[in-house]
């Protein structure tokens, strides 16, 4: 079978982006080997680990287990995209004061991901947070500091400390 | 992995989508969410020669009550189905399991059709429909075709479902307001894939069993309802006695497979200690009589 192809126009982190893809290449890898964004990671590729976490429309999503053509007419923003909006900035800085990193390689399927917890602007619970990451594996940190930085942001944001 | 090379087309109406599984059969396949798909593609696992993308079928996504039956659309996210008032209100068994459905980003794309459609064995909605005694709506060129759920689930992966035929809709009759249900799981990780569980729906009165349906997943090739020992639990009181009796009678119900999740012996007792928990949590939320 020859390798069908497909135009798609989409709007990635705010730019129209029309590109002609290959119809099996998944979201993630048009994003990193096309666009040159490689925040997003790929870990499993099979939907498990939660590195290639991006938002399409809105919604956090796994980049690994959607098509590129499916996000023909879509809205993706990554890890790129959000840092650039500062929304997350406040987080962003409690990770590094939290140390609730190491290698890193999780932490931008883990802010995606998170990002969407802090759009509620509620008090969550640490058993909340851990609930909400439990598709994000981290390898480095036993998420005590994840879960840190994100009950600090989000106390600092409410004015509760 | 990548996926091996298939061709694609994304479906503008549902006409158009029947079409096309008539003339493909078993070489095409229908990517709703595709959480369940993408991986065995990713893995190179299967091996279509056509995907038909039905997301943009923006009739298939609704969730809606009528004449005390709820219909859920085949294209509904689990996370919609999590949030809606009709569920909520009418189905508290479902709004229990769907934050055992993954994780919340695998819950933003993956439908309610796709999971009940596909009947993976430690999946929570097919149990849940089975309970609570939903019918499956399903349409092909030939027509559309209502599945009640005791008829659809036939074994592993395998499905009253023709390869021609396409889930639609759901339509789950409401919990009768009385009744109580309880949904219990055990996973390695919340939101991981099911080592054992089951959905009860039941009625009490003055914490008396009157009635109780038990659907078991996660231990068997299908959802199976505990047929033994729903008749030993019904009209009897919950007691050390009745823990007993459904130790033996969950024996001959259920004839748990071995997987990576864990060995027949051990699903088997943990189907025990489950079924111990959810009818005490079923048994707790009765209202006091007036």
């Amino acid at each position: 079978m020859s390798e069908e192809t497909s135009e798609i126009k989409l709007t990635v982190n705010g730019d129209l982006i029309t590109k002609t893809v290959n119809v099996r290449q998944h979201l993630v890898d048009f994003l990193r080997l096309e666009l040159g964004l490689t925040g997003s990671h790929l870990g499993c590729e099979h939907g498990i680990c939660g590195a290639c976490s991006v938002w399409v429309d809105g919604l956090v999503v796994r980049g690994c287990l959607m098509l590129a053509v499916q996000a023909d007419g879509g809205d993706v923003t990554t890890i790129e995209g959000l840092t650039e909006t500062g929304e997350i900035a406040d987080l962003q800085k409690n990770f590094v004061d939290r140390n609730a990193l190491q290698c890193g390689f999780c932490t931008p399927g883990m802010l995606m991901t998170l990002a969407e917890l802090l759009r509620k602007s509620e008090l969550s619970s640490r058993e909340e947070i851990r609930e909400h990451i439990s598709g994000n594996y981290c390898r480095c940190t036993g998420y005590h500091a994840i879960v840190d930085a994100v009950e600090t942001t989000i106390r600092d944001r409410l004015g509760d400390s | 992995m990548k996926a091996p090379k298939f061709s694609y087309t994304r479906g503008e109406s549902l006409d158009q989508v029947l079409t096309l599984l008539n003339e493909y059969g078993e070489e095409g396949r229908i990517l709703a969410g595709g959480q369940s798909l993408m991986p065995t593609l990713n893995m190179r696992l299967s091996n279509p020669k056509i995907l038909i993308d039905i997301n943009h079928l923006s009739e298939l996504n609704s969730i809606s009550i009528n004449d005390d039956i709820v219909s859920i659309g085949a294209l509904s996210r689990h996370s919609e189905v999590g949030r809606s008032p009709i569920v909520e209100r009418h189905l508290p068994l479902i709004a229990d399991a769907i934050p055992h459905v993954a994780h919340i980003a695998v819950r933003n794309r993956g439908t309610f059709g796709g999971s009940v459609a596909l009947a993976d064995p430690a999946a929570e909605l097919p149990a849940c429909v089975l309970a609570l005694g939903g019918t499956l709506v399903v349409q092909s060129v030939r027509g559309i075709r209502k599945i009640i759920a005791d008829d659809y689930f036939l074994g592993l992966y395998e499905t009253e479902r023709k390869p021609d035929e396409l889930l639609i809709e759901v339509q789950i009759p409401v919990q009768d307001p009385t009744a109580l249900s309880a949904f219990v799981e055990l996973s390695q990780r919340k939101g991981d894939y099911a080592i054992a569980g089951l959905a009860f729906v039941g009625t009490v009165e003055n914490q008396l069993i009157k009635t109780a349906k038990l659907v078991y997943f996660g231990s068997e090739t299908k959802p199976t309802l505990a047929k033994n020992t729903m008749a030993v639990l019904t009209n009897t009181p919950w007691n050390d006695k009745t823990r007993e009796l459904i130790v033996e009678t969950l024996g001959q119900d259920l004839d748990p497979m071995t997987n990576l999740q864990g060995s027949a012996k051990m699903k088997l007792h943990l189907q025990k200690v489950l079924t111990n928990r959810a009818i005490d949590l079923a048994l707790k939320r009765e209202k006091p009589s007036r």
